[in-house]
């Protein structure tokens, strides 16, 4: 039996030939055995090898110029893999060094770790911990808040009207957009049904309650999560990541009140001067519909002017600011606890992007309720 | 036997700033060469010029005998890098980050490359980390992890930089005694930037000192020799350890 890998050169590249000699299965390897040449030995190798089971094995290595780590590994596998007595012989001082430098460290892989079911116990204790890390954190919040006219030289006005810049100015555009694109929209898949029934009229009605009430307020919350509790948590994630956190506790410096305060209060003053802005804009979007639509541009004011009480307009304001203050204060806090490694600070900001629209949506829920029963 | 490295009139500039100028020396197949001076000089700058990450303003980089900017993409398989951070990619286990290289640039069985790794990791120490995750080690651990990655292909030349950086000495100690074993076991010539002393006179068979004044080399040789004959004063301060002659601050 002969199984010789092709050679292309003869004197140096390595090539394997299997025999039998009296009973002793013979791997005869030629050239120089590194890492390459291990590589494309390997499967020849380990073949020969399963067919010597059952016969002693003799490994030799006479022809054998130059070994490197990988080829002493190939060999040591293979002596492995024979599960019978086996031999090396013929290694010269060079080769033979290396095996036995590579000898002590080579293991079989370890298997794969088992994996483990998780318990609706285990389920339930991480959700509280979740809840009562989010009551806590609320807490400390409130704490700085209380604290904060004795701490007034730890609270960074600058970073404050820097946060208000990037989350609110720099929103406007966007804010705009999607505004008038949401106006647009509402007022088009409305007016199609409304006008079978002669009602073309309150589709102003309409479009301008939805927008003051509810979304303009949830969709500027959606945008804030996007941009800027995104921002929040990976600046905060990546201060933490640099021990910038660790700096400032080991200074006495109160991370609540010069990260978190200055970024929730800039997100509850810039929210509602968003809302206003996206809430302006669907309207203009809305009328833009309903005037092609030959409704005049007079009727529809009139229309919304009857249709929306203040309640509405206070009311979507109110909320704003909640969901600002939601929005940021998870943002910040997806970024205090971030954890190690390079994926942290990611992992970070997709929770704070999640988090602040999940909370805006159940605060709008919330507030519906509220409302109702008084009465708003 | 031809040079392993050979830098021929290597001019640095950034800017109308100039690091060093006519740096030329060579490095021997298993020697330790040893790049050393104080901080600014262009150390880690030369290194990067050796490794392919910053192509020389004037002069030529030849590794085994190729040029480092012609040939980049033979030489690199052929070369191994430890950075001063380890720069383990941190979201893989120590065995991924070892197995990686194996992965990318041979043709090895997938579980032909884990063991391989694994041995890579064994030899410097760290076959019962192979699992851990690079933020759940020490640095010293680190260091030796990335120098694993780095002799992945079993190459014949690893560049070091700054690898006891951050070490305590008994750590450092080990390092030191780490790449004179591979050095004696595997053959590997190791280039190594620092200002370590104890791991210079520990591991070096040759040196070079450049200098941020001088703008190149201003010493080259035994660092046993160095330290106890040279009369260049930054070379002797350097050696015996002694403060520049400049004032640290100025009374007002």
């Amino acid at each position: 039996m002969s199984a010789s890998a092709p050679a292309t050169q003869a004197a140096t590249e390595a090539r394997i030939d299997s025999s039998d000699s009296g009973g002793t299965a013979l791997l005869r390897f030629f050239g120089v055995l590194d890492l390459t040449a291990s590589a494309r030995l390997w499967t020849d190798v380990m073949r020969a090898v399963r067919q010597a089971r059952g016969r002693p094995l003799l490994l030799d290595l006479a022809a054998v110029t130059q070994c490197d780590t990988a080829g002493a590994t190939l060999l040591l596998h293979a002596e492995r893999a024979h599960e019978g007595p086996t031999k090396i012989d013929g290694a010269d001082t060079q080769v033979a060094a290396v095996i036995a430098l590579v000898r002590p460290v080579t293991v079989p892989p370890l298997p794969p770790p088992p994996g483990r079911a998780v318990s609706w116990r285990e389920v339930i204790v991480a959700a509280l911990a979740v809840c009562t890390g989010g009551i806590s954190y609320i807490g400390e919040v409130a704490v700085a808040s209380a604290r904060l006219p004795s701490r007034l030289r730890m609270f960074r006005a600058t970073d404050m009207v820097r946060a208000a810049d990037a989350a609110g100015v720099q929103a406007i555009p966007l804010v705009l957009l999607l505004g008038t694109l949401i106006g647009l929209i509402l007022a088009f898949q409305s007016l199609v049904p409304m006008r079978r029934f002669g009602a073309d009229i309150y589709v102003a009605n309409l479009v301008a309650l939805g927008l003051l009430r509810e979304l303009g307020p949830l969709l500027t919350a959606v945008v804030l999560a996007g941009r800027s509790g995104s921002a929040f948590a990976a600046e905060i994630g990546t201060m933490k990541v640099n021990q910038e956190l660790d700096a400032l506790a080991t200074m006495g410096v109160d991370a609540m009140t010069m990260l978190v305060l200055p970024r929730l209060i800039a997100a509850m003053l810039v929210m509602p001067v968003l809302t206003v802005i996206m809430e302006l804009a669907g309207l203009l979007g809305m009328t833009l519909v309903l005037t092609a639509a030959g409704i005049p541009p007079v009727t529809i004011v009139g229309q919304v002017a009857h249709a929306v009480v203040p309640a509405d307009f206070y009311g979507g304001l109110a909320k704003a600011t909640l969901f600002g203050a939601a929005v940021a204060g998870i943002g910040c806090r997806a970024g205090l606890a971030t954890g190690v490694g390079p994926r942290a600070v990611g992992l970070a900001a997709t929770s704070a992007v999640v988090g602040g629209i999940v909370a805006a949506i159940a605060l709008d829920g919330v507030t519906a309720v509220l409302f109702y029963r008084l009465g708003l | 036997m031809d040079p392993i490295i050979q830098v021929t009139d290597v001019v640095q500039r950034f800017g109308d700033r100039t690091i060093y100028r006519h740096v030329s020396f060579t490095v021997a197949a298993g020697e330790v060469f040893v790049i050393l001076g104080g901080s600014g000089c262009g150390k880690s700058t030369l290194m990067r010029q050796m490794i392919g990450l910053l192509p020389p303003s004037e002069g030529q980089v030849l590794i085994l005998g190729r040029d480092m900017y012609a040939a980049q993409a033979d030489v690199l398989t052929r070369i191994g890098v430890m950075y001063q951070s380890g720069a383990l990619f941190g979201s893989m286990t120590l065995l991924e980050n070892v197995m990686l290289p194996l992965q990318m640039h041979s043709d090895l069985p997938a579980q032909a490359s884990e063991e391989v790794a694994r041995v890579k990791l064994g030899l410097v120490g760290l076959a019962e980390a192979a699992t851990a995750m690079p933020s759940e080690i020490s640095g010293g651990m680190a260091k030796r992890a990335a120098i694993a990655r780095a002799m992945a292909l079993d190459p014949p030349l690893l560049f070091l930089d700054e690898p006891s950086a951050g070490l305590d000495p008994v750590t450092s100690a080990g390092l030191d005694r780490l790449i004179l074993d591979l050095r004696a076991q595997l053959g590997i010539a190791f280039v190594v930037v620092t200002h370590e002393l104890p791991s210079i006179m520990a591991i070096a068979d040759r040196c070079i000192m450049l200098d941020r004044t001088a703008a190149g080399i201003i010493a080259e040789g035994d660092p046993r020799t160095l330290r106890d004959q040279s009369t260049n004063p930054t070379v002797r301060a350097f050696f015996h350890r002694e403060a520049s002659q400049a004032p640290v601050a100025t009374a007002a």
